[in-house]
C-alpha cells in the first residue's frame, strides 16, 4: 500500500520506475482530467451543455476501464475482473433505469439520490483501506496523515450519504421536517466529536480498531441530524452543498491512491460546488448560513403576518378568466412551486397554443428560484415543448409587465409579492421580485389562501387588480383551456 | 508541527495543485446563468462519481471475504452515481435543445 508520504505523491514518478502500463494509465488519467475541466466548463453555457456532459462522460468511461486493465500497485496487476464488470453491469443497469424513468419534476430528488450512492462509495472505500491496515498488523503502525486521510473519506461520505438520502425523503415527501430541541448545538457538538475521535486515532491516541465503527456511526447520524430541520424548499442548497461533500471525499480518495483523476474531478467537484451552493443561496437572497441554521418563516414572518391588509379578495370565474384573456394582447404566465407539483406544465403549454391561436401574444416570466431548483421550471417547461425563447428571465420580462394585460400566476406565491420591495419588516424585503402589479390585471391561481413558503401573506392578493381562481393548477388549467375553446 | 511543514514542504507541487484545481473549479462556475444551476449540479454529481476507480482498486486487490463484499457494492453504488449522474443530466440537458420554429 503506498502511504501518503511516500514519495510517489509528488509528482515526480521516475522515482518509481513505472512500467510501460503505468505510464500509459497516466496519460488517460491526464485525459480524464482535462475532459472534466472541459465538460464543468461546457456546461455553463446552453448551446454546448449538452455535449460538456457528453465529454466528461467519456473522460470518466476511460478513466475506469483505463484502471481496470492498465493499474499495477507494486507491480500486481487488478484481479477480479468478473466482480468487477458484475458490479459495473449490475450499477449501469439499476442507473440507467432509475435515471431514464424518473419524472422530470423529480429530478432533483433523483440528484440527490445518485449524490448518495457517491458518499456511500467512498465510505466503503474508506472502512476496506482500514480494514486492510489493522489485518497487518496494529494500524497506528500506518502513518498518521495516512490514517487521517481514510477517516476524513469515511465522515464525509457518511454524511453525504445519510444527509443525502434524508434531502431525498424530504423532496420526496415522506420525511418532514423535524426539529430537536438545541439542534444547532447538538450538530456543531456532534461534528467536534466526531473530529477529535478522528484525529486522536490518526496520532496514536486511540489504539481500538473498533473506533472505526464509531466514526461511521456517528458521522451517519450527524447527516441525518444536519438534513433534518431543514425547510423542503431548501433543500436544492443542501444537495449542492452534499455534492461538494462527496466532491472532497471523492478527493480523499484521490490522496489515498496517489491517483490524479480522482484528486482532479474530487477536489474541482468540491469548489465548484461550494460556490455553486453560494450562488444559489444569492439568487433566493439568502446566505448559507441562513439555510443552514435559520428556519425562514420563525420569529421574523410574525412582522409580516401582524400587517394587517387593506381591501378584500376577489374571486374570478372560470369563464370570465377566459374571457379576459382572450381578449388580451398580451398575456405573460408565471409558474411557480404549484405548478411543479401540480405537474400543470403540459396543460399550461396548452393554454398557451390556444391562446396564441386567438392571436394573444403569450410569455412565460421565470423568476431565478421558480420550481424546486434554479432553473427546474425551465426545464419542466421545455419537456411540454414550450419554445425556449418564450421563457423570459426576471431581469428581461420586468419592464415588459407595464404593457401586459394579465399576468397569470400559476402556483408562485413570494416571487411575485410586492412586500420584498414595499416592506422593510418583510423577511423576503429585497429579494428580486417580478413587477407583476404593473400589468393590468392579475390572476392568481392558487389552491387555497394558504402563505407561501416565507410564512407571510402576500398584498397582491388584495389588490384591486388582482383576481383569484382557486382549485389545483392542473384541474383549473384545464377548465381553463376547455373554455377558451368553446368561446 | 515539524512534521507537518515537512510533509507540506516534500509535496509542494501536490499543494499547487489542489490550490490551483480549488480556483479553476470557481472560476468555472461564476458566471453561470440560473437556468443552468440544475444541469450543473447534475453534472458536477455525476464527476465526482470518479470515486468508483477507487471501489475498482479495492475491488481489483480484494483477498479476504469482507473487501471482496465490501468492494463489490462500492462498485455497483460508483457506477449508480457516474451512470445515473449523467444519464439524467442528459435528460435534462435534452430538454435545453433548440426547437424548431
Amino acid at each position: 500500500m503506498q502511504s501518503i508520504l511516500n514519495s510517489t505523491i509528488l509528482l515526480d514518478t521516475a522515482a518509481v520506475a513505472p512500467t510501460v502500463k503505468q505510464n500509459i494509465l497516466n496519460i488517460l488519467y491526464m485525459f480524464g482530467s482535462i475532459s472534466f475541466i472541459y465538460g464543468i466548463k461546457m456546461l455553463g453555457k446552453p448551446e454546448t451543455a449538452k455535449r460538456g456532459n457528453l465529454i466528461a462522460a467519456v473522460g470518466m468511461a476511460v478513466a475506469i476501464f483505463g484502471t481496470i486493465f492498465l493499474y499495477e500497485n507494486e507491480g500486481k496487476a487488478l484481479g477480479n475482473h468478473i466482480w468487477i464488470f458484475a458490479g459495473l453491469i449490475v450499477g449501469t443497469v439499476i442507473g440507467t433505469l432509475m435515471a431514464k424513468k424518473v419524472k422530470m419534476t423529480g429530478m432533483p430528488q433523483m440528484v440527490s439520490f445518485f449524490n448518495g450512492m457517491g458518499g456511500a462509495c467512498a465510505a466503503l472505500i474508506s472502512l476496506v483501506e482500514f480494514n486492510h491496515l489493522s489485518h497487518a498488523g496494529n494500524f497506528n503502525d500506518a502513518e498518521p496523515l495516512h490514517l487521517l486521510i481514510i477517516f476524513l473519506g469515511l465522515v464525509i461520505g457518511s454524511i453525504s450519504f445519510a444527509g443525502s438520502m434524508i434531502a431525498f425523503g424530504k423532496l420526496d415527501e415522506k420525511i418532514k421536517d423535524k426539529t430537536l430541541p438545541l439542534q444547532q448545538v447538538v450538530n456543531i457538538g456532534l461534528l467536534l466529536v466526531i473530529l477529535v475521535i478522528a484525529f486522536a486515532a490518526s496520532f496514536d491516541m486511540i489504539t481500538n480498531p473498533n473506533v472505526l465503527f464509531l466514526i461511521l456511526g456517528l458521522s451517519l447520524i450527524y447527516g441525518v441530524l444536519f438534513v433534518m430541520p431543514i425547510g423542503g424548499a431548501d433543500m436544492p442548497v443542501v444537495i449542492s452543498l452534499l455534492n461538494s461533500f462527496t466532491g472532497v471525499a471523492a478527493a480523499m480518495g484521490g490522496f489515498l491512491y496517489d491517483n490524479k483523476v480522482m484528486l482532479f474531478g474530487g477536489i474541482l467537484v468540491g469548489s465548484a460546488g461550494t460556490l455553486l451552493t453560494v450562488v444559489m443561496c444569492k439568487a433566493m437572497n439568502r446566505s448559507l448560513t441562513n439555510v443552514l441554521i435559520g428556519n425562514f418563516g420563525g420569529s421574523k414572518a410574525a412582522a409580516g403576518e401582524a400587517k394587517s391588509m387593506n381591501g378584500s379578495i376577489r374571486e374570478v370565474s372560470i369563464s370570465d378568466a377566459a374571457v379576459l384573456m382572450k381578449y388580451s394582447k398580451k398575456v405573460v404566465i408565471v409558474p411557480g412551486y404549484g405548478l411543479a407539483v401540480a405537474q400543470a406544465q403540459h396543460v399550461c403549454h396548452e393554454l398557451e397554443q390556444v391562446l396564441e391561436q386567438e392571436g394573444v401574444e403569450v410569455k412565460y416570466a421565470i423568476h431565478p428560484v421558480a420550481g424546486r431548483m434554479p432553473g427546474h421550471m425551465n426545464v419542466l417547461l421545455a419537456e411540454s415543448n414550450v419554445s425556449y425563447d418564450k421563457l423570459v428571465e426576471m431581469d428581461d420580462i420586468n419592464p415588459e409587465f407595464k404593457t401586459t394585460d394579465v399576468v397569470l400566476i400559476v402556483g408562485a406565491n413570494d416571487v411575485v409579492n410586492p412586500a420584498a420591495k414595499t416592506d422593510p419588516a418583510s423577511p423576503i424585503y429585497g429579494m428580486p421580485i417580478l413587477d407583476v402589479e404593473d400589468a393590468a390585471h392579475t390572476i392568481v391561481m392558487k389552491r387555497s389562501m394558504k402563505a407561501g413558503y416565507a410564512g407571510i401573506e402576500n398584498e397582491l392578493f388584495y389588490s384591486p387588480k388582482n383576481r383569484m381562481l382557486f382549485g389545483d393548477a392542473k384541474k383549473t388549467l384545464t377548465e381553463l383551456v376547455s373554455e377558451l375553446k368553446n368561446i | 508541527m515539524e512534521q507537518l511543514l515537512a510533509f507540506l514542504s516534500d509535496n509542494q507541487l501536490m499543494v499547487y495543485l489542489v490550490i490551483l484545481m480549488i480556483f479553476l473549479g470557481i472560476e468555472l462556475i461564476e458566471k453561470v446563468p440560473s437556468v443552468l444551476h440544475t444541469p450543473l449540479m447534475s453534472g458536477a454529481n455525476a464527476i465526482h462519481g470518479v470515486v468508483i476507480i477507487g471501489a475498482i482498486i479495492i475491488m481489483g486487490q480484494a483477498d479476504n471475504l469482507y473487501a471482496t463484499i465490501l468492494g463489490f457494492i462500492a462498485v455497483v453504488l460508483g457506477t449508480l452515481n457516474v451512470v445515473g449522474g449523467f444519464v439524467v443530466t442528459d435528460r435534462m440537458l435534452e430538454m435545453f435543445k433548440k426547437k424548431k420554429k
